[in-house]
């Protein structure tokens, strides 16, 4: 192709932020589907549009997910564009590497791809953007004998991702990396071959900081928490009031439910337990002092979702304490149930938030049998408009 | 032939050795300077992570050269955040300055902790997506240039996140960000009847729309829409390659702000929209970094230290926010869809 001039994409190479046409740039000079890909982008900017056809349905052996086929709507002007799929590559917990791993997705990758990558998508995945249907399989395959395997896409389970968790984290209320990894593999099958409604995400963040943003950004947010009280280290607090922090104003007076009190004189911080909802507040402003509770597991909350259709869902509560621990077998039971149920109910492309949201909470949590407790609701409901089942009137 | 259903790799192998030796043993941890995190264990080890913001469409020598560099400083090990910047992890301390040192040289910036702008969470746009109303890698490299000093600083009163969405099936996190860019249209699909006899399921096109404005059209064996009754999501044109809806002219971006997820101090709260439209403006996008710049400077003036922007905007009222901000109010940013009434405000008490 004849070199063409980039004045647009050029202007976004100046400023201090690493700029993505200078990567566009390096992975030109190797791969001329790159190069094309810097040329389209221009063209995009002058024409205020993207160039990329709907749709494409590409994938690899064995699997019905995982590949996201893209075809240029401008194929004779941009022949390497015919075809610029992306090949979602499961990360690894916490988004680990070392350089090895890195280096082994590199050369299989400048071989056969573009050169162009996500790290990450927003869901985990690794992202390895354009390459054409023949290079698809061998990706796979010499990804696979390195270790590797696909990420979701589809009306599967998506790839699983979490925070940093113990790893690098000391208010990791559960093992993040060990749950994702672990749960990870248990799916497989649901991961790899869509069979659902719709699309299915997991996310788990080791405390209510939720690092992930599982409650937004997942169907099944796992939140780490605590039962019992949180810990305070009263050395710790006099260190903090001798390095000058106002307790009182900066931690007491921010906690949403008023159950710390700091005695000014003693300088003694204490806590009611049963009052605090455990918001990780005073822990994120005093971490020398204040620990997470030692009795610990996670808050499961359920639905989150985008704008589609019927507007964002944040992930609610159903069950409020659960511990994760071993082979994570009561939250593999209780995920059993809930997709058995959804996939039996579930309308096509309605999200499990969807689904409830149309069948009610009652008739959800009645067909996976938990308990309804006041910890699953703001407030009750200020309509009288209540469903009695048969069997509870007299007849 | 390919190995099926192995997994991803374990993570227990990518872990650095300090990690392995002191997992789940962190005691507490400190910012000593902007990008930098100190963090402290039972045993008194000290894991010392630089972070570095990240394009995220990157090329093979950016993640060589990140490899390269973690050889060097940190025994071959890194990792990734949430937001997609890079963590090198550092275990000997004596390594931090010279790292920072060499990511300058690269133009790498560090930052990204504390009570600053991190990375923008962000997704394809015209790079590779098929439903976008505007990019997203250049709207997110204009408004880091022009917030760039929020990066490498930690002066705003608390941490701020901004994520950008090129179209409203939001994909990232923009429906629950202080600051949200989404790309929207302004007018219906063009309808393409031999694009959706040929290749579409016709009710799930029709079930596809929020507001109902699709109907079948059985005489064409295609659909009708009801102009009135769309408000141009463009979940249609995901549905069906005959809904083309992008419109170069008409196409642009939504600001909302406000929203936040985690739990401390006040629940977890959405983004909210305060600026319904604003045109796409390539390569550069001043409308939209302007916006955002305003936003910004207005929280950082304004709110209490260690409070979130929805926090600041609920406690001073969104009437005060307008007022603020100078951002025009109009009847666009009245919530008209099915969850709008608990938006009303249905008090007496507010603000002149």
């Amino acid at each position: 192709m004849a070199e063409k001039r980039t004045p647009q994409l050029d202007e976004l190479e100046k400023g201090q932020w690493p700029s993505f046409v200078t990567e566009i740039k390096k992975a030109a000079v190797k791969n001329e589907a790159s190069k094309e890909l810097l040329h389209l982008l221009e063209r995009s900017y002058e024409e205020k549009r993207g160039h990329w056809k709907h749709g494409g349905i590409v994938g690899v052996k064995g699997y019905g997910g995982g590949v996201i086929g893209r075809y240029s709507d401008l194929p004779e002007e941009y022949p390497n564009l015919a075809a610029f799929h992306t090949v979602r590559v499961n990360s690894p917990s916490g988004w680990f590497y070392n350089t090895q791993s890195l280096r082994t997705i590199c050369d299989i990758w400048e071989k056969r791809g573009s050169g162009l990558m996500n790290f990450h998508g927003a869901t985990g995945d690794a992202i390895l953007l354009g390459t054409t249907t023949d290079q698809l399989q061998p990706i796979f395959d010499e990804l696979s004998e390195e270790g590797f395997d696909l990420g979701g896409s589809g009306s599967d389970l998506r790839s699983p991702s979490c925070c940093v968790g113990p790893g690098r984290c000391e208010h990791a209320c559960y093992d993040t990396l060990e749950a994702c990894y672990n749960i990870t593999n248990e799916y497989q099958d649901e991961l790899h071959r869509p069979m659902w409604p719709y699309k299915f995400k997991f996310k788990f963040s080791g405390c209510a900081n939720d690092c992930t943003a599982s409650i937004a950004r997942s169907d099944c947010a796992i939140i780490g928490t605590w039962r019992d009280s949180l810990i305070i280290d009263q050395e710790a607090v006099k260190v903090y009031v001798a390095e000058g922090l106002n307790i009182q104003d900066v931690v007491c007076d921010r906690c949403p439910t008023n159950a710390l009190k700091f005695n000014a004189e003693t300088q003694e911080l204490s806590v009611i337990a049963e009052e605090c909802t455990r918001c990780m507040h005073c822990i994120n402003r005093m971490p020398k002092a204040i620990t997470p509770g030692k009795e610990r597991g996670a808050t499961i909350l359920i639905g989150g979702k985008s704008t589609i259709v019927q507007s964002a869902f944040m992930g609610w509560v159903i069950v409020p304490f659960m511990k994760m621990e071993g082979d994570f077998e009561e939250f593999k039971d209780l995920m059993g149930r809930i997709w058995e149920w959804w996939d039996e109910n579930g309308k096509t492309r309605e999200r499990i938030g969807e689904t409830i949201y149309r069948l009610g909470m009652t008739n959800f949590l009645t067909a996976i049998g938990l308990p309804a407790v006041p910890q699953m609701v703001y407030r009750p409901r200020a309509n009288p408009y209540v469903f009695w089942p048969e069997d509870e009137i007299k007849k | 032939m390919a190995i099926l259903d192995q997994g991803p790799l374990n993570y227990k192998e990518q872990l650095p050795p300090i990690i392995h030796e002191n997992y789940g043993k962190w005691r507490y941890h400190e910012n000593p300077k902007p990008g930098v995190l100190k963090h402290v264990s039972e045993s008194g080890a000290e894991l010392y992570s630089v972070r570095v913001g990240s394009p995220r469409l990157v090329s093979l020598d950016f993640i060589r050269e990140i490899c390269n560099l973690a050889d060097e400083y940190c025994d071959g090990y890194l990792r990734f955040t949430a937001r997609h910047n890079v963590e090198f992890l550092v275990s000997d301390a004596a390594k931090v300055e010279p790292l920072i040192a060499a990511l300058g040289e690269r133009g790498l910036p560090v930052g990204g902790t504390g009570a600053s702008i991190s990375n923008i969470v962000h997704t394809q746009g015209w790079v590779h997506c098929h439903t976008p109303a505007t990019d997203a890698s250049g709207v997110v490299k204009a408004v880091m240039d022009d917030l760039y000093e929020y990066f490498v600083s930690s002066k705003l009163p608390a941490q701020l996140k901004i994520s950008l969405a090129c179209c409203l099936n939001m994909c990232g996190a923009a429906h629950c960000s202080d600051i949200a860019i989404v790309g929207v249209h302004r007018t219906p699909p063009r309808i393409d009847h031999e694009k959706i006899r040929k290749g579409t399921e016709i009710p799930s096109l029709v079930a596809s729309c929020p507001t109902g404005a699709i109907r079948p059209n059985p005489k064409e064996k295609s659909v009708v829409v009801n102009d009135a009754k769309c408000m141009y999501c463009g979940n249609c044109y995901t549905m069906s390659p005959g809904m083309e809806i992008i419109d170069p002219d008409n196409d642009g971006i939504a600001i909302l702000v406000g929203g936040k997820v985690a739990n401390a101090r006040t629940n977890p709260m959405f983004s909210r929209m305060v600026i319904p439209f604003l045109p796409n403006n390539p390569p550069r996008w001043p409308e939209v970094t302007d916006a955002v710049r305003n936003i910004v400077e207005t929280y950082a003036a304004n709110a209490h230290k260690g409070e979130k922007m929805g926090e600041w905007i609920e406690r001073i009222g969104w009437e005060r926010f307008f007022t603020l901000t100078g951002i025009e109010f109009n009847e666009k940013l009245i919530d008209d869809f099915i969850f709008s009434r608990e938006t009303f405000r249905t008090s007496a008490a507010f603000k002149y």
